[in-house]
């Protein structure tokens, strides 16, 4: 089985992995990296469990294949924070009680993150669009769409 | 992080906590830091040294005799270092819970359903799995299927089980059939019942199938040893669950097997099952390796869950006073391909929101062609809920009266007999259906055009064993260990039952789900028990604490410990002559005063508190397309008490959603060939957040008299009402009623256009 060596930057760090062809993005990020926060709800780009920033892009990393990510810049939950301080989404996650059992709250964070990148104040409706390919089943999004405007604001209005 | 005192601007608040210190508060969840940050390790996220990767291989048909299997091309490729079928497994014996619990695990002559599991093998990569799975070469002969109740009851059925005789019918059948089960409850004299009522409203409904749509698939690894050791890490809902069951397939016993809880990813009910555990663990045996399988999603749909569908016919006769006098009820519920119990428990939900001088509820359970059901949230109850109060929401309408008035006229009080039986125990339906009446929501006016709809849903709660241990640390901190998985924030709750009787900061305490090693027994988290039945071993072993305490504090002071109160967190000395002692000082000192401090609790919890919900939802129909969109929405419930408010309104919410979705888009679409046409959140499309607006909750708290804190559990009884609530919704926005879900787009158009022409 012929393996692609693959050299990009994951959450600031250059690091490098060999990958069968064929092989998702999503897999190698878990099973060469040991960066379990990307999640596999579906396989099919249809949940968004797996969602991570690409190049500046929101995409799901279970469609993507991992030689494709050569010489790409990636950002996974794992990017979010600081040594010592939480980014405000996670902060404000936790505080909004956002999550439930937590398996979507990595792709949730990530998507919230690549709004939020383009656009600082958007209204309950943008976030509510902007969220619809991350599927959650506990929480009924109301304290994740809450969570995210709370967020953006701290984002805009730093104390 | 430590954001212990409730927001002041949070919304509705638990309204009953008062003279609580932290009971009622909001603080951040103990594992929310993990989850937040991606470091929260699921089942699927743990990989150990040689571990090789599972992959099953299924049924392509829905009923079928499996002639032979013939795994040697399996054997011979890359990387596969095992294989297995049925016949590695031990015989299922002829009927009964334990055969259908061995068979849904693997199949044995007979295929029930498509994606049933037929073979397994392990390889060192997924792809060689893979592969090597479908590299078995399977001969079926196929058999007639059935894939829905009115064919699977019909007289001249393909019957499934050649040994299922029909239970609760006298005398019992001699001839096979699908109809597994005939449950009756009856009381009074219906038929005089309607001829004594002004009006009598009969109407057919129908629901199809729903699938619990966790987020994580099941995913297990397990390790055995060449002792015949197993250490199993799984995601469920019950890890001592995981031990019986894979003991029970696997016919070891249960001393072999340890099983740790991984974090689960969503269960709703779907998680109270195994479906993979044993093929790893005798995987693994075979192999020598750790053994991981990770479901894919397709096969999730295909051969786990779901929530059955359901046949409902209701009669109702009322009085023009709006008094509900009379109901008659024929109920069929799917089973699945092995027999449940889902009509007997919508037999029991239907009526329970009202008193009925006169009753006769028939339920039928009925097995076909389809994976076997499994719990979701409230199982059974939606649809019996759907039935009653769409009929009910109608006999308003004709009497003239406001929805919530005609449902407070009709509602149960304490003491009042319950349809199956016993007198209902202290609950709060009246409380949640004032609430929905005072709340902001249904005081506004209706915007033009759209229709609002409500209705309530009942559901029992249940107790069962729990078990819980407490160490307090050196430093004044605590441990609470339980044997409870925790699926929506129960180990706050525990903290916060555990802070309030040792009078410590929550975040002095660490809440941890204990390994089937380390905590005793303690059931499945279901029927909303976790925060009420874990929670009670929890406060048995904190009261035992303090009496410790109050001992270590009486030696230290050589005084009688009747002179020794808790009070706050410290010893005081009843006749003040002492200085108080405060846990961290007792703890500190511990070792001199007799040793380390730890309490363990067991108990089987009685007295599980009834749950009620009420809703309320504004809709519009698109006239055009048939799309209904939600405007507006509020549920009120009663929580008994709300240890965690945060989490208790994330229950509601999280039920509603998925009450929603089952009324307005979710089924299970099977071809005639009897394949599952949508295997995937494309398709099989649950809602999402631009389909939804806030959902606004009000938590009425009627305290359990059965519990310490009052607790009733709260994690149910949200998705029943949705499903009326939604159509009622609808039928008022375009003066429709329709009696099938889903209320999808072309379903709410077809039912326009009938009704225009």
């Amino acid at each position: 089985m012929s393996r692609t060596h693959v050299t990009c930057e994951v959450n600031g760090d250059a690091v490098d992995f060999l990958t069968e062809d064929g092989e998702s993005l999503l897999n190698a990020l878990r099973d060469e990296l040991g960066l379990i926060g990307a999640k596999e709800g579906c396989g099919t780009g249809d949940c968004g469990a797996c969602s991570v920033i690409m190049d500046g892009r929101l995409q799901c990393a279970c469609l993507i294949f991992a030689p494709e990510a050569d010489g790409a810049s990636i950002t996974t939950c794992e990017g979010l924070a600081s040594a010592d301080e939480l980014h405000p989404l996670q902060q404000c996650f936790l505080e909004g009680a956002a999550l439930q059992c937590g398996i979507c709250t990595p792709g949730f964070l990530i998507a919230a993150k690549a709004l939020l990148d383009e656009n600082p104040d958007p209204t309950e409706t943008e976030v509510r669009y902007a969220l619809a390919g991350n599927l959650c089943r506990c929480t009924g999004y109301d304290k994740i769409v809450r969570s995210v405007l709370e967020a953006a604001v701290q984002i805009r209005t730093p104390a | 992080m430590s954001t212990t005192e409730a927001p002041a601007d949070t919304g509705t608040n638990g309204n009953g906590a008062s003279g609580y210190r932290w009971v009622g508060t909001r603080p951040v969840r103990h594992d929310g830091l993990d989850k937040v940050a991606g470091k929260a390790r699921y089942a699927a996220d743990l990989n150990l040294p040689g571990m090789l990767y599972g992959h099953i291989l299924r049924s392509p048909h829905p009923h079928a005799r499996i002639v032979s299997i013939d795994t040697s091309a399996a054997e011979a490729m890359p990387g596969v270092k095992a294989v297995v079928t049925g016949a590695d497994f031990p015989e299922a014996p002829p009927k009964g819970a334990t055969r259908n619990l061995m068979c849904t695990v693997i199949a044995r002559d007979t295929v029930l359903y498509s994606g049933h599991a037929v073979a397994a093998v392990a390889a060192s990569t997924r792809r060689e799995a893979k592969a090597a799975a479908e590299a078995i070469e399977v001969t079926y002969e196929l058999l007639p299927h059935v894939l829905n109740i009115s064919d699977a009851m019909a007289d001249d059925a393909p019957v499934l089980h050649d040994n299922l005789f029909t239970r609760g019918v006298e005398p019992r059948p001699t001839e096979p059939s699908n109809i597994a089960a005939r449950t009756v409850y009856e009381r009074g004299d219906v038929e005089q019942g309607f001829a004594e009522a002004d009006i009598v409203i009969e109407r057919e409904f129908s629901t199809q199938a729903v699938h619990q749509g966790y987020i994580e698939p099941h995913a297990c690894v397990v390790d055995c040893d060449q002792e015949g050791k197993a250490v199993i890490w799984a995601s469920s809902q019950g890890h001592f669950m995981v031990r019986s069951s894979t003991a029970t397939v696997l016919g070891w016993d249960t001393s072999r097997i340890k099983v740790i809880p991984a974090e689960i990813g969503g269960g709703f009910g779907g998680k109270t099952t195994i479906y993979i555990e044993p093929v790893a663990a005798l995987l693994s045996t075979k192999a020598g390796r750790p053994v991981k399988i990770v479901m894919s999603r397709e096969d999730v749909f295909r051969a786990t869950g779901p929530a059955p569908g359901a046949i409902i016919k209701m009669k109702v006769g009322a009085r023009n006073d709006g008094t509900i006098t009379t109901a008659k009820a024929w109920l069929a519920y799917e089973n699945g391909a092995f027999q449940g119990i889902a009509a007997m428990l919508g037999c029991m939900c239907v009526v329970s929101a009202y008193t009925l001088d006169h009753l006769y509820v028939e339920g039928f359970d009925v097995v076909l062609n389809r994976p076997v059901n499994v719990a979701y949230r409230a199982p059974s109850a939606p649809a019996a809920a759907f039935a009653m109060d769409s009929v009910v929401d109608e006999i308003a309408e004709r009497v003239g009266m406001d929805p919530i008035d005609l449902r407070l006229h009709n509602c149960p009080s304490q003491g009042d007999p319950t349809p199956y039986g016993p007198k209902w125990p202290m609950i709060g339906l009246r409380e949640c259906l004032e609430a929905i009446r005072d709340s902001d929501h249904y005081q506004s006016d209706l915007p033009a055009g759209q229709g609002r709809g409500v209705a309530t849903g009942f559901w029992f709660n249940i107790g069962e064993a729990s078990s819980a241990t407490v160490n307090l640390n050196e430093n004044g901190t605590a441990t609470v260990i339980t044997g409870s998985p925790d699926i929506g924030g129960s180990r706050a709750s525990m903290a916060l039952m555990a802070a309030e009787e040792l009078g410590i900061d929550p975040h002095s305490i660490q809440p941890v789900v204990g390994d089937t090693e380390v905590v005793g027994f303690t059931d499945v988290t279901e029927g909303s028990r976790a925060t009420f039945a874990t929670g009670m071993a929890v406060v048995e072993a904190c009261r035992d604490l303090k009496e410790q305490l109050r001992k270590r504090a009486a030696k230290t002071w050589d005084c009688d410990v009747e002179e020794v109160e808790w009070v706050d967190g410290s010893a005081v000395h009843g006749p003040g002559e002492q200085e108080p002692l405060t846990l961290a000082a007792i703890t500190g000192n511990a070792k001199r005063t007799g040793g380390p401090l730890g309490a363990t609790a067991s108990l089987n919890a009685r007295g599980a508190g009834p749950a009620f919900s009420v809703q309320v939802a504004d809709v519009s129909v698109d006239q055009e397309t048939g799309r209904v969109t939600v405007e507006r929405y509020t549920t009120a419930q009663d929580a008994g008490t709300a240890i965690h408010p945060s989490y208790v309104e994330g229950q509601m919410q999280g039920g509603v959603v998925q009450g929603i979705g089952w009324a307005l888009n979710e089924e299970y679409i099977y071809s005639d060939d009897g394949n599952l046409e949508n295997p995937g959140f494309l398709d099989y499309r649950i809602p999402v957040a631009s389909d939804l607006p806030m959902i606004e909750t009000c938590i009425v708290e009627v305290p359990n008299p059965s519990h310490p804190y009052g607790v009733r559990g709260v994690g149910e009884v949200g998705i029943v009402p949705p499903l009326p609530v939604m159509a009622n919704a609808i039928a008022d926005a375009t003066g429709v009623r329709i009696g099938d879900l889903p209320l999808s787009p072309p379903r709410v158009l077809a039912a326009l256009t009938a009704a225009e022409s």
